[in-house]
């Protein structure tokens, strides 16, 4: 019996060692801010997905870009209207790896700094981008955090003359995620 | 026992089982595509953006002003462009509407505003019932109610017969269902009840019924094409009164709309335009006008 018993606890430490973990949230955070001499401005969204493969090192994000909520209404129409055209290009994404997938171990209490490379989707864009996220584990919840500028002109976002001055040429992106286990039944 | 296996072998068993349990696991979850694992995520997708401003031209449109939101708007109407050089084709003359509207919440708003014309205050309150969406909920058509009362302080006509003070109230009843059909073309209907508690003589239907028609066409992100007419049912009005039509163009930039238009229709409210246009399109009584508008986040 205790041999039973012992064999079940190998297999089953032996599975989980084995199983490719997924991370996943479907309320990851994604805030821009836009500042300028004349008026910043700042938008967030709640409802990012995001997907982490620890096994393959893998990392995907996307979020609709009509859930982003900005202060003023009229700023949020224009940012789907006619900057982001949000009916033409409903998402943004990003499809990456983690370079040192080997050093962070999510299993295990402690921060991590991870080498994310990958490419970014915005406005029908795709561009290569390289960045550094961290990883706080503490006590089983995982907290990703990663800030990130993005040059409004490489994803062919025009902006007009009039309001030149007012949008900043490069956006502060931050990016916040609780990643929980994602269960494959 | 046929089926008796030994103590060892079912360990082992076991032990294989568990063993290659991730592996098929892994084989399935080789994707590219991680975030599909999450499933699709359906949401409401409303529709926004029908029209750029909450007014086609003179017609209310099915926009609201947002949540905490004062428009202020100013609006001209030159005179007829049938003036000639004499009058710079209009532009001598104008009527003026001066008006705020407000955004209490995102589905309900109130206005109000002062017409040169007649010297007319005006109020009125709009209150969305239906949002166009796709996705998780479809919903082909948005769709509004708006009220709104007049009243016209310019001195009586005839000052020596008994005038009462409600003979300057005029209300007006409107149904708004609209429809953004894709990014460039938006039409709407707007059934709509005049009503007037005092008429000039007994041929005159105190309640005009009329049915508005007004769409816009996207010349490009910024500017849009816009055109209204509203037809009056027959036999209400006095003769020599015409349907109101207009067309003109939204012109946004940043916090502005400007709304440049031509117009049979010297007033910019729903009594004056739709049951006392008098102009003649063909005969070149035309007005130029504009509306501009300027939004404030109040709270």
């Amino acid at each position: 019996m205790k041999q039973i018993i012992t064999t079940f606890i190998i297999a089953i430490v032996a599975m989980v060692n084995l199983q490719a973990q997924k991370y996943f949230s479907k309320t990851g955070e994604i805030s821009f801010f836009s500042a300028t001499a004349i008026e910043n401005i700042e938008a967030k969204s709640n409802s990012a997905t995001t997907v982490y493969d620890s096994d393959s090192g893998k990392l995907q994000w996307a979020v609709l870009i009509k859930s982003f909520e900005f202060e003023k209404a009229m700023m949020q129409e224009h940012f789907n209207e006619n900057y982001m055209e949000s009916s033409k290009y409903p998402k943004a994404q990003f499809k990456g790896e983690i370079k040192n997938k080997e050093v962070i171990k999510l299993s295990k209490d402690g921060s991590y700094t991870a080498q994310v490379n990958g490419t970014l989707e915005i406005h029908g864009v795709t561009k290569n981008v390289s960045t550094t996220a961290t990883f706080i584990v503490k006590s089983g919840s995982i907290t990703a955090t990663c800030n990130l500028k993005v040059a409004v002109a490489d994803y062919g976002i025009e902006i007009p003359s009039v309001v030149k001055e007012n949008i900043a040429k490069e956006l502060e992106i931050k990016v916040i995620a609780n990643y929980e286990v994602l269960d494959k039944s | 026992m046929r089926y008796w296996i030994n103590h060892r072998a079912k360990l082992i068993i076991v032990f294989v089982f568990f063993c290659t349990l991730p592996t098929i696991g892994e084989a399935q979850g080789e994707e590219d595509d991680l975030l599909a694992l999450l499933g699709d995520q359906e949401v409401v997708d409303f529709t926004y953006a029908t029209f750029k401003a909450n007014r086609i031209i003179n017609l209310h449109s099915i926009e609201n002003t947002a949540n905490g939101v004062l428009d202020i708007k100013i609006s001209h109407r030159f005179g007829f462009i049938n003036g000639g050089f004499s009058e710079l084709f209009g532009l001598d003359q104008a009527s003026i509407r001066i008006g705020g509207d407000y955004g209490i919440t995102d589905r309900f708003m109130v206005g109000f505003g002062r017409s040169s014309f007649e010297k007319t205050y005006d109020g009125f309150a709009k209150l969305k019932l239906l949002r166009q969406s796709k996705g998780k909920r479809v919903m082909p058509i948005t769709a509004s109610l708006m009220a709104s009362a007049a009243i016209k302080t310019v001195e009586f006509q005839d000052p020596d017969r008994v005038n009462y003070f409600s003979s300057r109230m005029y209300y007006v009843f409107q149904g708004l269902i609209g429809r953004k059909f894709n990014e460039s073309i938006s039409l709407q209907l707007s059934p709509t009840l005049v009503h007037r508690n005092l008429v000039r003589t007994s041929t005159e239907a105190n309640d005009v019924l009329s049915l508005g028609i007004g769409g816009r066409v996207k010349l490009n992100k910024r500017t849009s094409l816009n055109s209204e007419y509203i037809y009056v049912l027959p036999n209400q009005l006095a003769p020599g009164y015409r349907n109101s039509f207009s067309i003109g163009f939204d012109i946004e930039t940043g916090g502005h709309v400007f709304q440049l238009h031509f117009t049979n229709s010297t007033s910019m409210i729903e009594k004056g335009f739709i049951t006392e246009s008098i102009g003649n399109w063909l005969d070149g009584d035309i007005h130029f006008g504009f509306n501009v508008s300027r939004v404030f986040t109040v709270r």
